[in-house]
């Protein structure tokens, strides 16, 4: 049986399900749960300075994007920083960790960008015993207006500067929350880096209205008639969240930086996908606000069997080994020729394929009057649009033209070569092959 | 011999009344396995329930919500694998659970659109997918060096010899008949579990090891319940209800008049369906599952006319609503509120009257009126009861009293299964109180 232990910054957890800091960690009575449940590790609910807490909106705080059926794939929230004071939530996470020595318990904070205030909350989480801090840099909705949150985050000179008074204030590791509401998250990574940050995580959420009421007018979540925007969140944004990842695992500037994935992780694979993508845990929240704590456990089982099915024993076996795959578009093979065939017997002739081809794509696929989709060759760009279309699994698959045959598309003969876009004769800035 | 698509319209009682062809169609599964696609789609629809109404509804309690969303993110052997952590069995149990009655009644989606998530189907998707994997899913702990014998290989002592044997302790099974498996074996209809599928479970349970089988050992026969409590550290009795219940009209004694067990466990055990005879004219007294199986399987056979004749109403019908379609679906006729008077024949039953009943007072009673029907054959399937129940164990109803986790009030002997009193006859419920008796008994054994 695989071993699960992750040793993330020399902070340990039987499993590397760690739940985000979110309302799911915002309590004592919450994580206790959870980690009776079997979660790893928990990033406590980001903490404020000491005085009167924020308040937060008395109408709803999330909003929502459903699937068919309803399922969700994503949630959106207004809500801000715990609302509870900063002395109740310090007790608890003390009384927490002690009693669970063996799971991660991280603390998240977010205080305004002067040292003073920084200097004063450090000590103090610093006493309850927890593992590490997390910087909440990422908050796109209401902390944000108060120069908190992604505020901080979308400036590096403001990330690397609060880095290093944490660096420089508190003993254990730092873990820099990115916000994905830039335009290149080298940038902020490569901040945090340089001001010594053990780690970064991210995604926090992605700033979003979710929807508008027809009949009010009102975007969703509506406050009295009145909207805001909020932080996006769930399997929707996973995507973006693993490409946001891997530039960062790939960028020669922050290699080697540990990372913390968040981003819609539902189940076990996505967890592995963003594993194998250079991080070294993974953060929830959206999928237990969705279901519960105890998804944790087919989390841990389908990551187990997964890993015991490629001879994994530990996490560190497959732990960024898609990063070297991740490469610029020029660098991709020009002479890698596929086209898409369609098995007949497992076509079930909607037509699907016919139609996104047909209008939208290279007239590759012809139709008979009795119903038989066949692709055309001599059209077809391998573009893959007929597969994610196709109702049918393995019905439509792409298959590799071998070397030295005839593209009929190109009329030319397939290479066996590995040729990009940097040498090739139409590109203006080619550099000769030689 | 028929050719296919038709019916031999031979009186009394034949062989061969239908072809190779349409027998081999009418004894298929009766729930097809799914498509890994189909399984997918079906797994998709399950909600992740907390505290789910499902779980609740399982004798076994399954966690059915976790294997689904196993099985939803590709996980079908993790999926078995918490099917079998509560029912070893769960591969039969997803073949012949009434489920429309446990589970699927009981989940939120029949609530809201009268369509449950199909779980027994998804249920089997998993279990059989570990099953071709040809490996066994648990070892044994360490050895105890305690013995344990347990009585009747059906579900309940499978399920008991199986947590046993896990838990480190040596068992033997003594069963009456010549194979394992218990009503998995000889009891259920052929069409829920074809292709050998209960002798395949028994081989894969049994190779955790630690558990022998003595075929042919027939309690107060060729052994005794005192001889067992010298021999072994505790003992397990599961051999079910080897009796029947008789017929007690005139005429009952006739050629054609048969226990509908012993027509099902023949069909079972037959090697060549077309070599099994079954009436022209079939009439089957009772109302429960094996009246219902019994009735089904006759008309698949090729009988011409079926009828199954139950004393009561509908309503008060042992069969679930589900099983009552199915029946009608195959051409079976439900007559309800009759009650055998006589089985008339020529040297062999050829027809039987029936007195019409009605409930008065919440009495049920005749009203005078009869009917008569043509019937070759005649199948009792008026309930099964407890036979060759050695002395001193308690009664309850015409079965073992027990209580907690099967026991008998006599220290070493456990019991569990359809041979106990509480708790429905089912697949499910022998393996759960099987299973359970195994956590108690080794609680004792080992002093926990």
């Amino acid at each position: 049986m695989a071993d699960l232990t992750t040793d993330f910054l020399g902070i340990r957890s039987p499993n590397p399900f760690w739940l985000a800091s979110a309302p799911p960690t915002d309590k004592e009575y919450n994580v206790r749960r959870a980690f009776e449940a079997g979660w790893g590790g928990v990033v406590w609910k980001t903490l404020g300075e000491a005085g009167p807490p924020v308040v937060n909106v008395n109408g709803p705080r999330y909003g929502v994007i459903h699937g068919a059926d309803r399922r969700v794939l994503g949630i959106n929230n207004i809500e801000l920083i715990t609302d509870r004071p900063l002395e109740t939530n310090l007790e608890e996470i003390a009384r927490v960790k002690a009693d669970y020595p063996d799971r991660a318990i991280v603390v998240s904070l977010m205080v305004p960008c002067e040292e003073e205030a920084w200097k004063a909350i450090l000590p103090r989480v610093a006493e309850t015993g927890a593992d590490g801090i997390e910087l909440n840099f990422g908050c796109p909705h209401g902390m944000s207006e108060r120069g908190m949150g992604a505020a901080v985050g979308q400036v590096p000179e403001y990330i690397e500067m609060v880095t290093r008074w944490c660096k420089q204030y508190y003993d254990k590791p730092v873990i820099v929350k990115l916000t994905p509401n830039i335009t290149d998250i080298r940038h902020p990574a490569r901040a945090a880096h340089a001001g010594g940050a053990d780690a970064v995580s991210l995604i926090n959420t992605v700033s979003s209205i979710t929807s508008v009421n027809l009949d009010t007018f009102s975007p969703e979540p509506s406050i009295d008639g009145k909207g805001s925007h909020g932080g996006y969140c769930g399997p929707a944004v996973k995507p973006i969240a693993l490409n946001m990842v891997a530039e960062i695992a790939r960028d020669p500037r922050t290699a080697g930086l540990p990372i913390s994935g968040i981003g819609g992780v539902t189940t076990w694979r996505d967890a592995a996908e963003f594993m194998a993508l250079g991080c070294g845990n993974v953060q929830i929240c959206t999928a237990a606000m969705t279901y519960g704590f105890r998804i944790v456990q087919e989390m841990i089982d389908g990551l187990s069997r997964w890993m015991d099915s490629k001879g994994f024993e530990k996490t560190t076996d497959f732990i960024g080994r898609a990063v070297s795959n991740v490469t610029d578009w020029q660098y991709l093979n020009l002479n890698y020729i596929a086209k898409a065939r369609i098995d007949q017997e497992a076509c079930i002739k909607c037509g699907r394929c016919y139609a996104a081809c047909e209008d939208t794509s290279h007239q590759a696929i012809s139709m008979s009057a009795d119903r038989v989709f066949e692709v055309k060759d001599d059209e077809c760009v391998a573009c893959n649009l007929c597969i994610d279309v196709c109702p049918v699994e393995n019905c439509i698959t792409m298959e590799r033209l071998a070397p030295g045959t005839v593209d009929p598309r190109t009329g030319t003969v397939v290479e066996s070569d590995y040729a990009n876009w940097t040498t090739h004769p139409n590109n203006p800035a080619a550099t000769a092959a030689e | 011999m028929n050719v296919d698509g038709g019916t031999d319209r031979a009186d009394g009682i034949a062989a061969s009344r239908l072809s190779a062809a349409d027998l081999a169609r009418n004894f298929t599964d009766l729930h097809p396995p799914y498509a890994p696609h189909e399984a997918a789609v079906a797994a998709d629809r399950c909600y992740f329930c907390h505290d789910a109404p499902c779980v609740t509804a399982c004798p076994t309690e399954i966690d059915i919500p976790m294997f689904i969303r196993q099985i939803q993110t590709g996980n079908p052997l993790g999926a078995a694998q918490t099917i079998f952590d509560q029912n070893i069995l769960g591969g039969m149990c997803a073949r012949v659970c009434p489920t429309e009655t446990l589970c699927e009644q009981s989940c939120v989606r029949e609530t809201a659109e009268q369509r449950p998530v199909e779980i027994g189907r998804l249920q089997r998707f998993a279990t059989d997918a570990a099953m071709k994997t040809g490996t066994h899913p648990y070892r044994r702990a360490a050895a105890t060096g305690k013995t344990v014998a347990i009585v009747g290989a059906g579900p309940a002592g499978l399920a008991c010899a199986h947590r046993l044997a896990m838990l480190g302790h040596d068992v033997v099974i003594h069963e009456a008949r010549e194979k394992a498996g218990g009503l998995n074996e000889y009891g259920i209809a052929a069409y829920k579990a074809p292709h050998d599928f209960a002798q395949a479970e028994v081989d894969w349970l049994l190779s955790i090891g630690g558990i022998a089988i003595e075929t042919d050992s027939v309690l107060g026969r060729t052994i005794t319940l005192e001889g067992l409590q010298q021999a072994y550290d505790a003992v397990f009795l599961g051999m079910g209800l080897g009796g029947v219940n008789g017929l007690p009209v005139d005429g009952s004694d006739l050629p054609g008049v048969e226990d509908a067990v012993d027509f099902i466990a023949a069909l079972r055990q037959a090697k060549d369906l077309s070599a099994l005879a079954v009436g022209r004219n079939v009439v089957v007294i009772g109302g429960g599952m094996t009246a219902i199986d019994a009735a089904v399987q006759s008309k698949l056979l090729g009988a011409e006319t079926v009828t199954l004749a139950y004393r009561r109403s509908r309503a008060d019908m042992g069969a679930s609503p589900f099983e009552q379609d199915l029946a009608a679906s195959k051409g079976v006729h439900l007559m309800f509120n009759v009650q055998p008077l006589a089985i008339r024949g020529n040297g062999r039953a050829q027809e039987i009257v029936l007195a019409r009943t009605e409930t008065r007072d919440g009495r049920l009673a005749a009203t005078g009126e009869t009917v008569t029907l043509a019937a070759d054959q005649v199948f009792r399937a008026i309930g099964q009861t407890l036979a060759g129940l050695p002395d001193g164990l308690k009664v309850e109803a015409g079965k073992i009293a027990v209580t907690g986790p099967g026991r008998t009030g006599i220290a070493g002997i456990w019991a569990g299964g359809d041979c106990t009193a509480g708790g429905e006859d089912l697949t499910v419920t022998s393996v759960a109180q099987g299973r359970d008796a195994a956590m108690d008994i080794h609680a004792t054994l080992t002093g926990r």
